[in-house]
């Protein structure tokens, strides 16, 4: 059946949040204009139409939700994103796989905030609330889709679409009613934990940064200029938190899921998160000089407009498909990129006409002396801008591009063949200039300082950051001078800021909040610094051939071959591959294949045998049990040089929308992370190819050759219950006991089964398959004139892996540099959140 | 000298660096006839597009991997049709022979092409799931 009623329900939703966004920006717009008769009824209306908005906007996610947990596969939405078999908390994942879904979530983020800021800003309610929810009509348009009659144009791409009407089936011809059974899943990729977290913490970044735009647009339209500075500070800081925490998880998630070997790709759309977070945080800084002795006004406004702006930019780039094929994120094409175009303009316009016509009525900053502290906060806001740009200029290749496409010209540009050297080349030393100045610039920002009082405060941290580093030196083996530069300035920052932290016990640790960012950041740069720099490939061979003898370079190979079962030596360790493992839903740890026989559902198996995990039963043989089915865990097992053991189960993936994926797993040491994933592995799709089988007659106690190792037929026996058979009373079945002889003496045993059914009046057979030999041999018949039986063996490609495995140094080091950052930024917020609450409670604002 | 000025003076000299750097270091979407004649002068890594070599029946033919499987060469055609073979020191990407599109980055040794980084486009998502209606499906 079906459903129509609730996707009607979802899109009335859509409509009516549009209509009442634009009618919300109408009434706060006069609500907020001085010569309006009656400000207040416009401002009650204001609240009425943004909160109708909000509950539009909720029914909007409420319906798409109940529709992806119903399974409606009849809308497309749930189809293309959801499966029977997702658990819910997946389900909430397919909001952000598609790109109508990750657009409601935004809208999500943003509408709460302004029911916050209605209820919290105060005299700021109308303006800024007005330009919230412009931002909101353009947003909501963008799921609309609704056709303007008469133009032939189509507004938003709507997420209740049916799926008769999306795709182009012939059963639809047949039956217009017909439903699809399954949907075809969420991105197995996105079935992770930091998948559920990560994209709304992203967004709620994103919903953020518009409010210190919306205070600063309110300020610039009212004339206000600075004064919204102090209540949208708090504000500020928790946009740059949250969207840092946001870019940070989505590292990690990359780090722990992604086989680039890392955690930052350089990727179009990371930079294009990277890009405005630096302008923000540029931003955030200048609005602090501003609050504290009413300078940089105008450098304050540009760069939170800017941040904005590029935020908007970036949305353009992920979602307009001008990306095409240089990221792996970028979303389908919608056919949005007119309207994610005037969306864009719209704002560039807007904040252009304001700072035009307001430029000359805000102070400008007089000549800075160098040992104030506004002088230091300058040129870190410009090495932060220049980061920026160094970042945005490259990334927006694609947009050269289609731009010379228009004149006619092929440009044919493309990013650097190798950005991690392109990027550092710049990045790296823009980080060594921030960290100089986030140690140095913390003592200007204390007191007031001259060049007496300056080098008294700067021995002290100097001298003790020369002593750490020299004794890192010592420890680290650090020949890279540019690396050895960045360290130098990353252990200054860390030392002086802590300095100043141990300066601020004594009057006020609410004020700490600073000190401790700034040591999560520089951290945070150590930890890139060793992690990236010094990330050494360990299963390098060189001893590998040339693949070809015309190359003069020498070519290290970076992978290594692993048999099942065969040691391989691989610098300090011994690497042994055990073969493959599942997960199973009910019980935790791997299982291996072996315990699991197939059915004809992908996900579903039966067990062979008991599972214990760590001393505790989770099934039982003839159990059914329920897995993952596409992924596959490679066991892999390591012994280091002081015969100390450990296990890894690297992951590969079938994705079904991107193919081969291979994940890492992860070997956390304090010291170093030890990364291994595999790179390639026999298809998990593809059966077994075994060759023809020979058959061979032999009797009992007779040796002969299987796979040219040396076997014996030790004896015949009857068993009356054979795997996957059901055996009557009058059936007979037997197993042949074969030992084999391998190598190193060791002996491997195959007991295949030979099965009579009586009333049928057939015969079976049950075949061993021996993995580490790469064969099976079957018992095809029995001569009872001669005593003999008849085996047929047939061989196949032994099972392997090849993999590859890497040691990230120290990269805890930024890991934990990320939980400062968050602390120090938690403090500083709550700081002033209280002050603009004293404040307030004054009738100030 | 106002410091102001000077402070604009180098962030315009930076900016004026970062393009400058940008468009040397950007790579480009060449053929190989180009490629290789910018092998001559050029150290630069560049970018071209293709797909594999396939016989009369669709099989991509061509692939030669090596012994330990850790690496391998295939034949590829760009888009003004010229063959090429290209070595590729890491072992075939799995998705590689179901590709529709390949592009190889990299440059010419000689006369051949080695690539460092292989991108592959494989059939996307909405071309590959056609509606595919099940034996028993539910006709309600």
């Amino acid at each position: 059946m079906v459903h129509e009623w609730i996707g009607q329900t979802g899109h009335f939703f859509v409509v009516i949040s549009f209509v009442a966004a634009l009618w919300a920006t109408w009434n706060y717009y006069w609500a907020s204009r001085k010569d309006t008769v009656n400000p207040g009824s416009w401002l009650k209306l204001g609240r009425i139409s943004f909160g109708i908005h909000s509950l539009a906007l909720f029914g909007v996610v409420a319906s798409l939700f109940y529709i992806i947990y119903n399974h409606y596969f009849e809308y497309h939405y749930a189809w293309s994103h959801s499966s029977r078999s997702l658990p819910v908390h997946y389900m909430i994942s397919c909001f952000w796989e598609g790109q109508e879904g990750s657009f409601l979530i935004w809208m999500f983020w943003q509408a709460l905030l302004g029911l916050i800021l209605m209820k919290f800003a105060g005299k700021w309610e109308a303006p800024v609330l007005a330009v919230v929810a412009f931002v909101q009509v353009f947003l909501v348009s963008m799921i609309l889709g609704s056709v303007i009659p008469g133009l032939d144009l189509k507004i938003g791409s709507s997420p209740f679409l049916l799926l008769r009407d999306v795709m182009e089936a012939p059963v639809f011809a047949l039956n217009p009613d017909y439903v699809p059974e399954d949907g075809t899943g969420l991105n197995p990729l996105l079935q992770n934990y930091w998948m559920v977290i990560h994209p709304p913490t992203l967004f709620l970044g994103f919903a953020l940064t518009l409010v210190p735009f919306a205070y600063c647009i309110a300020g610039l339209w009212k004339k206000q200029h600075g004064d919204w500075i102090k209540p949208a500070l708090s504000w500020t800081s928790a946009a740059a938190l949250v969207l840092g925490v946001g870019i940070l998880m989505g590292a990690y998630w990359a780090y722990e899921t992604l086989n680039f070997g890392g955690y930052w790709n350089w990727d179009p759309v990371e930079n294009a998160v990277y890009v405005p977070w630096l302008v923000l945080v540029a931003g955030l800084h200048l609005m602090i000089v501003y609050r504290k002795n009413g300078t940089a006004l105008k450098p304050a406004v540009l760069f939170i407009i800017s941040m904005f702006l590029l935020i908007l930019y970036s949305t353009f780039l992920t979602r307009s498909g001008i990306l095409g094929n240089s990221s792996v994120h970028s979303f389908t094409d919608l056919g949005l990129s007119g309207q994610l175009l005037l969306y864009m303009m719209a704002f560039v316009v807007l904040a252009a006409v304001l700072v035009a016509r307001e430029w000359k009525n805000m102070p400008s900053t007089a000549e800075v002396s160098v040992y104030s502290r506004e002088f230091w906060i300058f040129i870190g806001a410009t090495i932060l801008s220049l980061m920026a740009f160094q970042v945005l200029v490259p990334t927006s290749i694609p947009v050269y591009n289609s731009i010379a496409s228009w004149f006619g010209i092929e440009l044919n540009m493309a990013p650097p063949a190798n950005p991690e050297v392109f990027y550092t080349n710049f990045q790296l030393w823009f980080a060594v200039g921030l960290a100089l100045l986030s140690g140095t610039a913390q003592f200007f920002w204390w007191q007031k300082m001259d060049l007496a009082k300056l080098r008294s405060a700067l021995v002290l941290p100097a001298v003790v950051s020369l002593i750490v580093a020299s004794m890192a030196l010592v420890a680290l083996d650090i020949k890279e001078p540019k690396y050895l530069v960045l360290l130098v300035a990353a252990i200054y920052a860390v030392v002086s800021n802590f300095f100043v932290l141990l300066g601020l016990k004594h009057t006020n640790l609410k004020l700490a909040g600073g000190s401790v960012a700034h040591i999560g950041i520089a951290m945070i740069l150590m930890g890139i610094l060793f992690s990236s720099g010094y990330s050494k490939v360990i299963s390098q061979n060189s001893s590998g051939l040339l693949y070809s003898r015309e190359f003069a370079d020498e070519v290290n190979q970076e992978n290594v071959l692993l048999w099942l079962n065969e040691p391989q030596k691989m610098q300090q360790y011994q690497l042994v591959y055990k073969g493959q493992f599942l997960e199973a839903d009910d019980a935790p740890g791997y299982i291996h294949k072996q315990l699991l026989r197939p059915t004809d559902k992908p996900d579903l198996y039966i067990a062979r045998g008991d599972y214990y995990h760590k001393g505790k039963k989770y099934f039982g043989q003839g159990d059914t049990v329920q897995v993952q089915p596409e992924n596959t865990y490679y066991r892999v097992e390591y012994t280091d040089a002081d015969g100390k053991k450990f296990t890894l189960f690297p992951r590969a993936q079938v994705n079904p929308q991107m193919g081969f994926i291979a994940s890492p797993d992860i070997f956390r040491g304090i010291e170093s992370d030890l990364y291994t994933h595999v790179s390639v592995v026999p298809d998990p799709k593809e059966p077994l190819k075994w060759s023809d089988p020979e058959e061979q007659k032999i009797k009992i106690g007779d040796k002969f050759f299987v796979n040219d190792y040396v076997a014996v037929l030790e004896g015949l026996q009857q068993v009356r219950e054979v795997e996957g058979v059901k055996l009557n009373e009058s059936d007979i079945a037997v197993k042949a006991k074969i030992r084999i002889m391998a190598e190193g003496g060791s002996e491997f045993f195959a007991e295949p089964v030979y099965v009579l059914k009586m009333e049928e009046k057939t015969s079976g057979n049950l075949p061993a398959v021996i993995d580490d030999l790469a064969v099976k041999l079957s018992f095809v018949a029995i001569h009872p004139e001669d005593d003999s039986i008849t085996i047929s063996q047939s061989k196949t490609q032994k099972d392997y892996i090849i993999l590859k495995a890497m040691e990230k140094p120290l990269i805890n080091i930024l890991w934990t540099g990320t939980l400062l950052l968050v602390v120090g930024f938690g403090i500083a917020i709550y700081r002033r959140y209280t002050e603009y609450k004293l404040l307030q409670k004054k009738g100030q604002y | 000298m106002k410091f102001s000025h000077i402070l604009g003076i180098v962030v315009i000299a930076v900016a004026v660096i970062i393009i400058i750097s940008t468009t040397g270091d950007a790579s480009s979407y060449v053929d190989f006839k180009e490629a290789k004649a910018m092998a001559v002068s050029d150290t630069r890594e560049i970018h071209v597009v293709g797909t594999l070599k396939k016989d009369a029946q669709g099989h991509v033919t061509g692939i030669m991997p090596a012994a330990d499987k850790l690496s391998f060469s295939f034949l590829m055609i760009d888009e003004k049709g010229k063959e090429q073979q290209v070595f590729y020191n890491n072992p075939m990407p799995p998705d590689f022979l179901r590709s529709e599109q390949v592009v190889v980055i990299g440059r010419y040794q000689g006369d051949s092409f080695v690539a460092g980084q292989i991108l592959l486009k494989c059939p996307s998502k909405y071309q590959e799931q056609e509606l595919q209606p099940t034996q028993q499906a539910q006709l309600n």
